[in-house]
C-alpha cells in the first residue's frame, strides 16, 4: 500500500495549512507542508508612513495579535536609532508576556488538547474519582465532585442533543486516545475554565493598549500615559487591575496548565520518541531589562543550537548576508536569479507565481512548487524556532529556573533528556516557558511601580516623532521572540516613507517547504520522524505533531506580488 | 436533552432556573440596546428555537475576528455554542480536520438547507483562484456553494464586510468583500478590525431572536453602528472646550483631553467602542491614549496617516470646516446634524434593563 494522505484544512490552528503525506504501508515516508493563502501585507506597506506600519503589520495575525505590531515599531525605532523610555519597555514586556501566557494556554486547551483528550469518553467518568485525580495533582480550588458532576451533566445534555457543533465528526473513540475517562473529564472541564479565564486576562492588553485583540502601539514608546492624579491614565486603579491579572495568570499556570500538561504527558510517553524537527534551533532573544540595544539584558538570549548539541551556542548575525536567507525552490514565487537562489531579507524579492494545480484539486505537485511559504534557512540549515528552541537556549545558557523545570519534568515523567526532541517535548517546553515568563511578569510590574514611585512617569519619547527630523534614508530590523518563535521585520525608510518592508516569521521557519537541496522544513521533518498512522482515514497522529508546533499560517504566508509586475518587486539594497 | 428540544428546555435541563434564564435574556436585551419591553420577546424566541446551524468560513483573514468572538463577556462563546447555536464548521474551534471537517460542513448544509446562518471572516481573492484554497477549493467557489443554502450571511470584520487590509492599496490579490460576490442573500456587515467582542455576539443574538436587524447605508446594524465614536466619547467635552493632547505623553494626554490633533477618527467612525467598550468594559483605544484608527469604516487603511488630524473628511465634515474649526464646535455640529436621526434612535434604545424589568417580564 502506498497512498497519499491529505489533511486540508488542518483545523485548530491559525490560518490555512495543508499537509500531504506519502505512506509506506502505515508509516509516513514523506511529508509536505503547504500554506494555501496569501494576502500581500508587505506590498501594501510600501509608500506609507513608517509610524503607521505597526497597525498594518499587526494584521498579519490576530492570534499572535500584538507581536507583529511590536516587531514593527521596533524596526522603525532601530532604523531611526529612536530610544524609548524605561516604562515603555516595561509595559511592552508585560504586554508580550501576557500574550505568551494567554496564547500558550489557549493553544493547549482549545487548539491542541482535543488531539489527546476524548470529549465523548469524559461522559463515562466518575465525578468523585475525577475530583480525587484533580486534587492529587493540584490545589486548584475548582476540583470538587460537584464541579465535575456539573460539567459532565452539561456535556451529556450537549451530546444528547444530537447537535455536536464544534465537536462533530472528530475522531472520538480512536484507540490513540489513551486518557482515562476521569482525566478526559478533568481536561474538558479545564477547556471550559480556560475559555472564561482567557477572556479575563486578555484585559491586560486593553488596559495598556485599549483593546484585545489588536491592542495599540506607538513608535517611540507606548500610547498610554501614566498619571496617578488622572482618571484617564495608568493610575493606581489600573496598576491594581494589572496586578490582579498577573496573579490570575500565575495561579492558572501553576494550578491548572502545568499540572494538566504533566498529567496528560504521563499517558503519552511514546510521543517522546517521534516528531523531532531538524535538531537545529534558533532564537533572536527578547524581554530586555534595559533596552533592545543591550542583548546582554535579555531574559531569552539569542543564538543557534545545531544537531541537538546544547553544549555549544553559535552566534547569530541578523544583518549578515550569508546567514539568514530565504529560498523559493518549492514556493509559488520567482527570483530574478532563478529559483535555486537564496536571498537575505535585505536583498529579498517577492514575485508571486502560482503554478499549482487549478482548483479544485486533489493533490499538490510536490516535485515543483507547493506552498505560499518560502523556505528560510540559517547558513543553509533548516531551523526550528519557538518554545522548544527557547527552553533549550535558556537551559544551554544556564538559566536556573529553566534547568530546574526541565530536570524536574523529565524526572517526574521518567524520561531521558532526548525526550525533549519530540512532539511531546515541544508541547511540554511550551508549558515550561509559560511558567518562567508568567513569573517574570511580577518583576516587570514591580519595576514599573518602583519607577513611578521615584517620579519617573515617562512613557513616550517625543524626540524623533516628527518625520522631518529623520535622515533621508534609514534601515533597521525589529526582532522579538513571539510565542511561536523568532520573528523579525526588516524596514527601509526613504524620504519619510516605507521604501521596503520584509518579515520573516516563526511559522515560515517551522512550516516552510523544502529548499533547493531538498532539505525539509521542521514540520515536514517531524512528520517523517517515526509516524505510523493507525488509520489513514483518521490521521490523528499528523494533527498531534503539527499542533505541537502551534501553526500560525497567516503569519507565514503574508508575502505576495500580483502578476509579477516590475513595480511590485520587493528588493532591498 | 433529546434532539429537537429548544434552548429554553435545554437550559432547564442544565439546571438553569427561570430567573437565571431571564437574566441571560436581559443581558442580551441590554446588549442589543433594546427597550425593556423586548425582554419577553427575547426570552420567547430563545425558548422556542432549536439551536440553529451556523457555518463559519474563514478566507483571507488573520483570525483576529474569531479571537475577538472568544473575548465576548456577554454572551460568552460558551453560552453561544452550547446554548444558542450549533457551530457546525469553524476552522479555529472545531475538533475535526481535513476530510472529516469538510464532511461536517457538507452535512450541516444538507440538513439545514435554506435555514443555516453563514458567517464569513476574511476577504476573497478573485485575481487568481490559487491565491487562497481550502481543501483544494478556491475561496470563491466555497463561498458561492455555501451561500446558496444560507438563510442570511453575516460578514464579520472589515475584510469580509469591505475588503479590509488585503484590499488596501494596491490590493495585490484582487481581494473583495462578500457583498461583491453574493447579491441574492441578506448580508449583515459587522465591521471592525476586529469587531468589538460583544458586538459580534450581540448581532448574532439579535438575528436569532428578531431576524434581520435594521442596517445603515453600509449594511451595519444600527444598534451598534448608529452612533459615531466621537458623539459617545467620554472625552467629547474636552473637544467642545478646545482642549487637546498634542503628544502621547503631554499634559493633555495625561488628563484625558481629546485626541483629535493626534489623528483620532472618532468623528467619522461609526461603532460602539465608546459605549460597549472592549474586554468586558475594561477600556477602548481612546481611553488608553491612542487615537481611533477608524477600523469599522470602509477603506480606512487608505485614507492617509493615522496620526494626521482628521485625514478622512466625509460628506458630513467638509475640509473647509475641518481646517476652519480651531475648536471643535463646528465639526461636532456638522456631524450631529447629519446623524441626528440615528442619535435619537440610539438614545431611546440605550436604556439598561434592570432586575425590576426582569421581574416584570417574568410576571407577564
Amino acid at each position: 500500500m502506498s497512498e497519499r494522505v491529505v489533511v486540508d484544512p488542518i483545523t485548530r490552528i491559525e490560518g490555512h495549512l495543508r499537509i500531504e503525506a506519502q505512506m509506506d504501508g502505515n508509516r509516513i515516508n514523506q511529508a509536505w507542508s503547504s500554506g494555501t493563502m496569501v494576502r500581500g501585507i508587505e506590498i501594501i506597506l510600501r509608500g506609507r508612513d513608517p509610524r503607521d506600519a505597526w497597525a498594518f503589520a499587526q494584521r498579519i495575525c490576530g492570534v499572535c495579535t500584538l507581536v507583529h505590531g511590536l516587531a514593527s515599531v521596533r524596526a522603525v525605532e532601530n532604523a531611526l536609532d529612536y530610544p524609548i523610555p524605561p516604562n515603555a519597555q516595561l509595559i511592552r514586556n508585560l504586554m508580550i508576556a501576557a500574550q505568551y501566557v494567554h496564547d500558550h494556554v489557549m493553544h493547549f486547551y482549545h487548539l491542541h488538547a482535543l488531539d489527546w483528550v476524548d470529549v465523548v469518553s469524559a461522559l463515562s467518568a466518575d465525578p468523585n474519582a475525577t475530583s480525587q485525580l484533580a486534587q492529587s495533582i493540584s490545589n486548584y480550588p475548582k476540583s470538587s465532585p460537584g464541579y465535575f458532576s456539573d460539567t459532565r451533566k452539561k456535556l451529556k445534555e450537549f451530546v444528547d442533543s444530537g447537535q455536536l457543533g464544534i465537536f462533530s465528526n472528530a475522531y472520538w473513540g480512536h484507540p490513540a486516545y489513551r486518557l482515562s475517562p476521569e482525566a478526559n473529564l478533568m481536561a474538558v472541564s479545564h477547556y471550559l475554565e480556560a475559555l472564561a479565564w482567557q477572556r479575563d486576562v486578555a484585559r491586560l492588553h486593553a488596559i495598556f493598549g485599549g483593546r484585545n485583540p489588536h491592542p495599540n502601539f506607538v513608535v517611540g514608546g507606548v500610547p498610554c500615559p501614566i498619571d496617578l492624579n488622572s482618571d484617564s491614565a495608568i493610575n493606581s486603579k489600573r496598576l491594581s487591575q494589572v496586578q490582579s491579572i498577573i496573579d490570575s495568570m500565575r495561579s492558572f499556570v501553576d494550578q491548572v496548565y502545568l499540572p494538566d500538561t504533566l498529567a496528560i504527558a504521563g499517558f503519552y510517553k511514546d510521543w517522546s520518541t517521534r516528531g523531532e524537527g531538524t535538531g537545529n534551533f534558533m532564537t533572536y532573544g527578547d524581554f530586555p531589562a534595559e533596552g533592545m540595544d543591550d542583548p546582554g539584558s535579555f531574559l531569552i538570549p539569542a543564538g543557534i543550537i545545531l544537531n541537538r548539541d546544547i553544549s555549544q551556542v553559535h552566534e547569530l548575525d541578523m544583518h549578515a548576508a550569508d546567514q539568514i536567507q530565504e529560498y523559493v525552490a518549492h514556493s509559488w514565487y520567482d527570483y530574478r536569479d532563478g529559483k535555486q537562489a537564496g536571498l537575505h531579507p535585505y536583498a529579498g524579492e517577492t514575485e508571486l507565481n502560482y503554478t499549482g494545480p487549478k482548483p479544485p484539486y486533489a493533490h499538490l505537485n510536490v516535485e515543483e512548487s507547493y506552498s505560499w511559504m518560502k523556505a528560510p534557512r540559517w547558513k543553509g540549515k533548516s531551523m526550528e524556532v519557538g518554545p522548544l528552541a527557547r527552553v533549550l537556549m535558556l537551559y544551554a545558557t544556564g538559566h536556573d529556573q529553566a534547568r530546574e523545570l526541565v530536570d524536574s519534568t523529565l524526572r517526574q515523567l521518567e524520561l531521558p533528556v532526548t525526550a525533549l526532541f519530540s512532539t511531546l517535548g515541544r508541547t511540554a517546553a511550551r508549558t515550561l516557558e509559560t511558567k518562567i515568563i508568567a513569573d517574570m511578569m511580577q518583576t516587570w510590574q514591580d519595576n514599573l511601580v518602583a519607577n513611578i514611585r521615584r517620579g519617573d512617569t515617562r512613557t513616550f519619547n517625543e524626540g524623533l516623532w516628527e518625520p522631518s527630523s529623520w535622515p533621508k534614508e534609514a534601515r533597521g530590523v525589529g526582532f522579538m521572540e513571539a510565542p511561536r518563535g523568532a520573528l523579525a521585520h526588516w524596514i527601509v525608510i526613504k524620504d519619510q516613507k516605507i521604501d521596503n518592508y520584509q518579515a520573516v516569521v516563526p511559522s515560515t521557519w517551522n512550516a516552510g517547504p523544502r529548499d533547493p537541496q531538498g532539505q525539509p522544513g521542521p514540520y515536514e521533518a517531524a512528520l517523517q520522524d517515526n509516524h505510523v498512522l493507525h488509520d489513514p482515514q483518521q490521521p490523528i497522529e499528523i494533527l498531534r505533531t503539527i499542533h505541537s508546533f502551534d501553526p500560525c499560517i497567516a503569519c507565514a504566508v503574508h508575502l505576495t506580488d500580483p502578476d509579477g509586475k516590475e513595480m511590485l518587486k520587493v528588493k532591498v539594497l | 436533552m433529546k434532539p429537537g428540544l429548544t434552548v429554553g428546555e435545554t437550559l432547564r435541563a442544565h439546571g438553569v432556573t427561570r430567573r437565571g434564564f431571564l437574566k441571560y435574556c436581559a443581558a442580551i436585551t441590554s446588549l442589543m440596546a433594546l427597550p425593556p419591553s423586548s425582554l419577553k420577546a427575547v426570552a420567547a424566541a430563545l425558548e422556542a428555537a432549536r439551536r440553529p446551524s451556523v457555518i463559519w468560513l474563514s478566507f483571507q483573514e488573520c483570525t483576529g475576528c474569531t479571537e475577538s468572538l472568544t473575548r465576548s463577556a456577554d454572551a460568552t462563546i460558551e453560552e453561544l455554542i452550547f446554548n444558542a447555536i450549533s457551530l457546525d464548521y469553524h476552522h479555529t474551534l472545531q475538533a475535526a480536520s481535513g476530510a472529516a471537517a469538510e464532511a461536517a460542513r457538507e452535512q450541516a448544509m444538507h440538513e439545514n438547507y435554506g435555514n443555516y446562518l453563514l458567517i464569513v471572516d476574511g476577504s476573497i481573492p478573485i485575481a487568481d483562484a490559487g491565491y487562497s484554497t481550502i481543501a483544494g477549493i478556491s475561496n470563491r467557489d466555497m463561498l458561492l456553494e455555501t451561500a446558496a443554502g444560507a438563510a442570511a450571511i453575516v460578514s464579520v470584520g472589515t475584510c469580509a464586510a469591505f475588503g479590509g487590509i488585503p484590499a488596501a492599496r494596491p490590493n495585490p490579490t484582487g481581494a473583495v468583500p462578500v457583498s461583491e460576490l453574493i447579491t441574492d442573500k441578506p448580508i449583515i456587515n459587522v465591521p471592525g478590525c476586529p469587531p468589538i467582542p460583544v458586538v459580534i455576539t450581540g448581532v448574532l443574538v439579535q438575528y436569532l431572536t428578531f431576524g434581520l436587524p435594521d442596517l445603515d447605508a453600509q449594511g451595519r446594524p444600527l444598534a451598534f453602528y448608529g452612533q459615531s465614536i466621537h458623539d459617545r466619547c467620554y472625552r467629547r467635552p474636552f473637544y467642545d472646550k478646545g482642549l487637546f493632547a498634542d503628544s502621547f505623553d503631554d499634559e493633555g494626554a495625561k488628563k484625558g483631553w481629546c485626541l483629535y490633533k493626534l489623528g483620532c477618527r472618532g468623528p467619522t467612525t461609526y461603532n460602539a467602542c465608546a459605549t460597549a467598550k472592549w474586554n468586558n468594559g475594561t477600556s477602548f483605544p481612546i481611553e488608553s491614549g491612542h487615537p481611533c484608527l477608524g477600523c469599522s469604516e470602509p477603506d480606512f487603511w487608505d485614507t492617509g496617516s493615522f496620526y494626521h488630524a482628521l485625514s478622512t473628511p466625509t460628506e458630513a465634515i467638509g475640509e473647509a470646516a475641518v481646517y476652519a474649526a480651531g475648536g471643535g464646535l463646528l465639526i461636532g455640529a456638522a456631524v450631529g446634524a447629519v446623524h441626528q436621526r440615528h442619535k435619537r434612535k440610539a438614545i431611546e434604545s440605550h436604556r439598561k434593563v434592570s432586575l425590576d424589568d426582569i421581574d416584570e417580564g417574568a410576571a407577564k
